[in-house]
């Protein structure tokens, strides 16, 4: 930028320097921690091998390895175009993606015919493709950090980005069912063989026009309110956007069947609100709306049925799946077995019987892991979730311009909405719905997407942690400590 | 493969994976004590800042007529001058900026003024409402000439020699 401008040498550096102590990069961390993930990705396949082919392949490190270069890749580009990003991120979404590709690879094991298992090839199978989408993913996201220097110039393209985010999820709603729906949800585009899901793509452009809009907005929202039982309530017409997103998020739920995706795109939208207002009226608004529109269109489906009766299905299987366990309630009830035959330690990487759960590639590909790592290693993986949105929260706390903390802290909440979503569906916490578990089911829109969101986080943290110029003007705000001012000779005023 | 190799490797592979987890709450954990012990070291050195501040001073002042004063001259601070020196002047809400001004469109870390050989340098900090020199947005950062009002919201700011 116009850093250069301006000579690097000032006499107010001198001071400065044990402040660049602060300025560590951490980028050998990141390296160290991708590559102790990558040992994980491999002992994980190695253990699968023992016990599904009873010997270790020669080359069970292949996909390990071809993970692991990719990573590495994009951690290069990490050094060179975001140097100060935040070093948890990467290792962690590598982890969980590895984990996810060898779970795949593992269930072509077992799909396979026991003569051809030691001869999978690397790029064959669910697990291979995911293995490519990553690539793609990774490609997407390295292309990402290059075009995008500066997250605020994301708030220049807030409009096309909402309007692009609205025109992608009516898509699948408008289209005819025979292009767009699978098992019963209409949340695709397919044409030919090939289907995507541009609803993952919508909600990044979604979050980053709310952010934009919100931070306009912010002062009107949370300065206008009336005080009722202590609470401060927003104005009527204050309420005009939120209502709108409410309606969006409902047809999607009614048309699209799909209540996750709504869920996601509601709270999501409440959470942004909350961040820029801090009021907590908007939490209970949007808590309230939410359920009373899912109990409304519950009751709807009971006695009306048409476009409703999906979601009466599925809450009533959620209420009750032993009542129909072979037919409408199966894939749950085969979803909480599986749990329950995994307990608190697994049948062991390999072990399980993936292949009697329907969806287990994707939907249920967190249940499929639990039955062979147990509660212990899935706890382990529910808690890398965990620190992915902490340091996207994190982030947003520490960078300085307000659109900044919104899109970091309202991506990183999504991901974790998300997780919950599923995690909660499989485990019979709330309604069972088609969401993907992050970085772990086979689907490339899912992985890419998702990817996507890293990069913008990964972004949004460089620019956080990124230190200001010694003494100069800052490339961007910093979220280090304010700079000093040297006992030179200036007053502080205060009214 | 005996079973005791698939069992050593099954447990193995859960605790490496919880050993990840901690080594990546172990990298955060060390990322916020370093801010913190480098906190610190920033604030110690203020005096060797300054000594060398004032010793480059009389090299910088002597070109042309050079800026001594920052007046704010429409505002709810109207009035308050702040007598320059070699070191950057912040002016946002934030309690610690070096102009603290109870602006609603001011942000925490508005603007600073930063001085290089002698001319002021204005640049934003990422504020919502923008800064602007006269009537153009300040995009980066940009020189002040003397008596041009930098506005901020409604406070306006001037320097004077």
């Amino acid at each position: 930028m116009t850093a250069a401008a301006v000579p690097a040498t000032s006499p107010v550096s001198t001071g400065e320097q044990p402040g660049v102590r602060l300025a560590r990069s951490r980028r050998n961390a990141e390296l160290s921690l991708l590559l102790l993930a990558m040992v994980l990705v491999a002992a994980y396949s190695a253990t699968v091998e023992a016990t599904v082919l009873d010997t270790v392949t020669p080359d069970f490190w292949i996909p390990a390895a071809a993970l692991g270069l990719v990573f590495l890749g994009l951690h290069l580009i990490i050094r060179w175009l975001a140097p100060f990003a935040d070093p948890a991120l990467l290792p962690a979404v590598a982890l969980l993606n590895g984990i996810g590709v060898g779970f795949l690879r593992r269930y072509d094991l077992a799909q396979a015919a026991p003569a051809d298992r030691e001869h999978l090839a690397i790029f064959a199978g669910t697990g291979g493709r995911q293995l490519a989408w990553t690539l793609a993913a990774v490609i997407l996201a390295a292309a990402l950090l290059a075009i995008m220097r500066d997250h605020r110039s994301l708030s220049r393209y807030a409009y096309t980005l909402g309007l692009a985010g609205i025109v992608l999820v009516m898509i699948p709603a408008v289209l005819p069912a025979r292009f767009s729906e699978i098992n019963n949800a209409k949340l695709w585009i397919r044409i030919g063989g090939f289907s995507i899901q541009p609803g993952e793509f919508a909600k990044l452009a979604l979050l980053a026009f709310f952010a934009y809009y919100l931070v306009r907005k912010r002062e009107v929202l949370s300065l206008a309110s009336r005080r009722v039982l202590g609470i401060d309530f927003p104005r009527g017409r204050d309420l005009g956007p939120v209502l709108v997103v409410w309606i969006i998020s409902l047809l999607v739920l009614v048309f699209e069947k799909d209540l996750g995706t709504s869920l996601l795109y509601f709270g999501m939208f409440v959470v942004t609100l909350y961040i820029a207002t801090e009021r907590v009226s908007w939490l209970l608004i949007g808590l309230i709306l939410f359920f009373g529109g899912a109990y409304l269109a519950y009751l709807l489906g009971g006695t009306v049925g048409g476009p409703f009766a999906n979601f009466y299905l599925r809450a009533e299987i959620w209420l009750d799946p032993f009542g129909d366990p072979y037919d409408k309630g199966y894939q749950l009830v085969q979803g909480l077995l599986t749990l329950g035959t995994g307990g608190l330690f697994g049948a062991g990487p390999g072990g399980g019987q993936p292949t009697l759960l329907p969806e287990v590639q994707t939907d249920f590909i967190f249940a499929g892991i639990g039955e062979e790592i147990g509660l212990f290693g899935l706890s382990a993986l529910l808690v890398v979730y965990l620190l992915i949105v902490e340091r996207g929260l994190r982030a947003a706390l520490a960078v300085r311009d307000s659109f900044g903390k919104l899109l970091a802290g309202g991506l990183a909440f999504t991901l974790g909405l998300q997780v919950f979503v599923i995690v909660g569906g499989i485990s019979k916490l709330i309604p069972l719905t088609g969401q993907t578990t992050p970085f772990l089911s086979a689907g490339g829109s899912s992985l890419m997407a998702n990817w996507l969101l890293i990069a913008v986080l990964l972004r949004v943290s460089d620019g956080a942690r990124r230190p200001v110029g010694p003494g100069g003007p800052a490339v961007r705000p910093s979220g280090g400590p304010p700079e000093q001012l040297h006992g030179a000779p200036t007053e502080v005023i205060r009214p | 493969m005996p079973e005791l190799v698939i069992t050593v490797a099954r447990f193995g592979f859960l605790i490496l994976l919880w050993i990840f987890v901690f080594t990546v709450v172990g990298v955060i954990r060390r990322d916020l004590f370093a801010g913190a012990r480098s906190g610190r070291l920033v604030a110690a050195p203020r005096t060797v800042g300054a000594s060398t501040g004032q010793a480059a001073r009389p090299a910088k002042v002597k070109r042309g007529r050079a800026a001594h004063q920052l007046v704010v001259t429409a505002g709810q601070l109207a009035g308050t001058r702040i007598t320059l020196g070699e070191s950057q002047i912040t002016i946002g809400r934030a309690e610690d900026s070096t102009l603290v001004i109870t602006d609603d469109y001011a942000s925490a870390r508005h603007a600073r003024l930063v001085p290089r050989d002698g001319q002021w340098f204005v640049e934003d900090l990422g504020s919502t409402n923008g800064t602007y020199l006269d009537r153009a947005k300040v995009t980066g950062p940009t020189p002040v000439p003397l008596g041009v009002p930098i506005r901020i919201g409604r406070t306006s700011l001037e320097l004077r020699p």
